[in-house]
């Protein structure tokens, strides 16, 4: 049987097109035509083709070396925060109670951190690390540590890494405990009855049941902590020096505090690029090996 | 390989009103093959929980070969247990799923493998040895998670929670006969759990029939059949089950439904309480003549023989409806007379020749 055509049943879709325009498409055009354009202020742009590029990729130039140094650091805090937090959660979540009240109870003490807006995560920690008055840095301070993230690299790092271990290991340890709670009692019974140990449990029952949860929580730390700005911005303000300016740090030093907006633009499209790349082999390795392993 | 046995065992799960398992005693042979069969919800996945070690009994004592392990861990007590559902280990092959507990308990590689090889030929896995088990079917699965309850060589008793439940049909006669065969090259005390009569009854050398809690009967298949000690026997095992009808005794002499009178083997003295004549369809024809008057309902063919529905003084009955023989105008059904048994309260009523 036919189905009557009526091609103005495209204009139901203009909304949808409209919407996705203003929120999307304009905005991102609009920083790649400042990526190849530079400004002297006045609203006056002149044309300049792959310059910012060129010298954004080349880490001998002024803004390439800049970029560089911004981008090992942010890899490093991702790297950190990861290594951290997937084995931290994991424990978390192995050691969480499976029944009665305690599960409730540590369900909400989990959840906290979560529900507490970035910039309110900064100032906290802002003024717990403090050496004058912070809670935690006084009493460092204290113990005869010498602890001051304010002056020394090393100090603001383990005070940045802290803060997002704090904040966000909830969330993996969270992910693992609902694939914990998948696995049904029998494997734990065959496993006792197998004569397994605790090792043996984790290896040959726990890991493999949350291996899906983990591969979304390794995603989606990896890119809340590639794309972190908040947080550290409120604490060290991506001091002392540059020793904590990570790559949405320098970019917005570059776009709103020299107002470069043609290095910014160029910028921000290589770290776009950046991400969705990690994401797309991330993606693309998991769903390879999980077809592998179905066959 | 062991002798298991139970002392004043019973079990109440925490926050439950009543036994999930009443008191009971029992004595269980070595290398025997039992079964433990009952409806769902009769305490047999309790008791054979209590038997493995994970569940800790409430009261009483669990011996194997008269030590007791009431308080030893399922590592400790060395037995196997394969369940309803299959487990498998998702990550590993179906050579490391079998090896797995022989390597948790610290067998040497080369004995492990050979034992491994050994057990995969018996249940038909050789060819899938180095297969990712996730990827089988849930029949192979089931067939590894029973591999690994038989593996290892030296257990107490290999326990089975209703192994069979998710495995097709034609399937469960050949495991079956496997486990058979293997109890006989293998002397271990296996203990079978299912609601199927018909896998217990071939399973098993004695069957213990369960009902709410209570152990009602332990015998061969033939004396379950033949002589149940409880209403709940001759009415769970046969297909169909035991015709039980209300009935009055007076000596040598019951008095059924319509005021019929038949003669019984034994005399039996006054009984109490709610008194039931117990007769096995197979053990009652319908014929032409003789025996009781009775209202034929239907005919139910089995393919194999054929059962009639009948009515005396108003109860329902099942009966043989003998082989060649047309449906009578007006049936007669003659009741075998040594085949009759009394039960008083639902259970067996000693009577006396």
């Amino acid at each position: 049987m036919a189905k009557p055509r009526d091609d103005r049943a495209w204009l139901l879709v203009l909304p949808v097109v409209a919407l996705v325009a203003f929120s999307a498409l304009i905005p991102v055009m609009t920083v790649v035509n400042y990526s190849v354009q530079d400004s002297f202020g006045n609203n006056e742009f002149f044309w300049n083709g792959t310059g910012w590029f060129k010298e954004l990729l080349d880490p001998s130039t002024d803004l390439g070396g800049r970029f560089f140094d911004a981008l090992w650091r942010t890899l490093l805090f991702s790297a950190l925060c990861l290594l951290i937090e997937i084995p931290l959660g994991i424990g978390v979540a192995l050691s969480m109670p499976r029944q009665g009240w305690g599960v409730s109870a540590s369900l909400v003490v989990l959840a906290l951190p979560l529900l507490i807006p970035w910039n309110v995560v900064g100032t906290i920690w802002q003024v717990f690390a403090r050496r004058d008055i912070g809670l935690l840095g006084a009493a460092v301070n204290g113990l005869g540590v010498d602890y001051n993230y304010a002056q020394d690299p090393l100090d603001a790092w383990i005070t940045v890494v802290a803060m997002d271990v704090w904040h966000w290991t909830s969330l993996v340890a969270l992910l693992c405990y609902a694939g914990l709670r998948s696995i049904p009692d029998a494997y734990y019974q065959a496993a006792r009855v197998d004569g397994a140990g605790a090792w043996a449990v984790f290896r040959a029952i726990q890991l493999p049941k949350m291996q899906r949860v983990l591969t979304i929580a390794v995603l989606l730390r990896f890119m809340d902590s590639f794309m972190i700005y908040t947080e550290p911005f409120v604490v060290t303000g991506g001091g002392p020096g540059n020793a904590t300016t990570f790559l949405s740090i320098d970019l917005v030093k570059i776009a709103l505090g020299q107002f470069d907006l043609g290095k910014a633009a160029a910028m921000s499209i290589v770290y776009n690029l950046i991400v969705l790349a990690v994401c797309w082999v991330f993606f693309a390795t998991t769903t390879r090996r999980e077809s592998e392993a179905a066959r | 390989m062991a002798r298991i046995g139970f002392e004043r065992l019973a079990h109440a799960y925490p926050g439950a009103a009543g036994y999930a398992l009443k008191p009971m005693d029992m004595d269980w042979d070595h290398a025997g093959a039992y079964a433990l069969l009952g409806p769902s919800g009769c305490g047999k996945t309790t008791l054979l929980n209590i038997i493995s070690g994970l569940l800790r009994p409430s009261e009483g004592r669990v011996l194997f070969d008269g030590r007791d392990v009431s308080s030893l861990t399922t590592e400790r007590r060395n037995v196997a247990q394969v369940f309803q559902f299959p487990v498998v280990y998702d990550t590993m092959t179906v050579r490391e799923n079998l090896a797995f507990p022989l390597r948790n308990r610290g067998v040497p590689a080369a004995a492990a493998r050979a034992r491994v090889e050994h057990v995969a030929g018996l249940l038909g896995l050789s060819e899938r040895l180095d297969r990712r088990a996730r990827n089988l079917g849930a029949d192979e699965k089931q067939k590894i998670s029973l591999g690994r309850g038989l593996v290892r060589g030296d257990v107490a008793a290999i326990l089975f929670d209703e192994p069979l439940t998710v495995i097709d049909p034609h399937l469960k006669w050949e495991l079956r006969s496997r486990l058979k065969e293997l109890h006989r090259q293998v002397p271990v005390t296996m203990i079978y759990v299912t609601h199927d009569q018909t896998e217990a009854l071939t399973f098993a050398d004695r069957v213990v029939v369960m009902s709410e809690g209570e152990v009602v009967q332990v015998g061969t298949p033939e004396a379950l059949f033949e002589r149940p000690e409880h209403t709940f026997v001759g009415h769970f095992i046969g297909s169909p089950g035991m015709n039980l009808l209300r009935c009055a005794v007076e000596g040598r002499e019951a008095v059924l439904p319509g005021g019929h009178r038949v003669g019984l083997p034994r005399a039996y003295p006054a009984l109490a309480g709610r008194v039931e004549l117990g007769i096995r369809p197979e053990f009652a024809a319908v014929s032409r003549e003789g025996g009781l008057p009775v209202t034929l309902r239907r005919v139910e063919d089995l393919g194999r023989r054929r059962i009639a529905r009948v009515e005396l003084g108003g109860s329902p009955l099942a009966a043989t409806l003998p082989e060649g023989m047309p449906v009578p105008a007006e049936p007669r059904l003659v009741l075998d007379p040594a085949r009759l048994h009394i039960y008083a309260d639902g259970r067996l009523a000693a009577g006396s020749a």
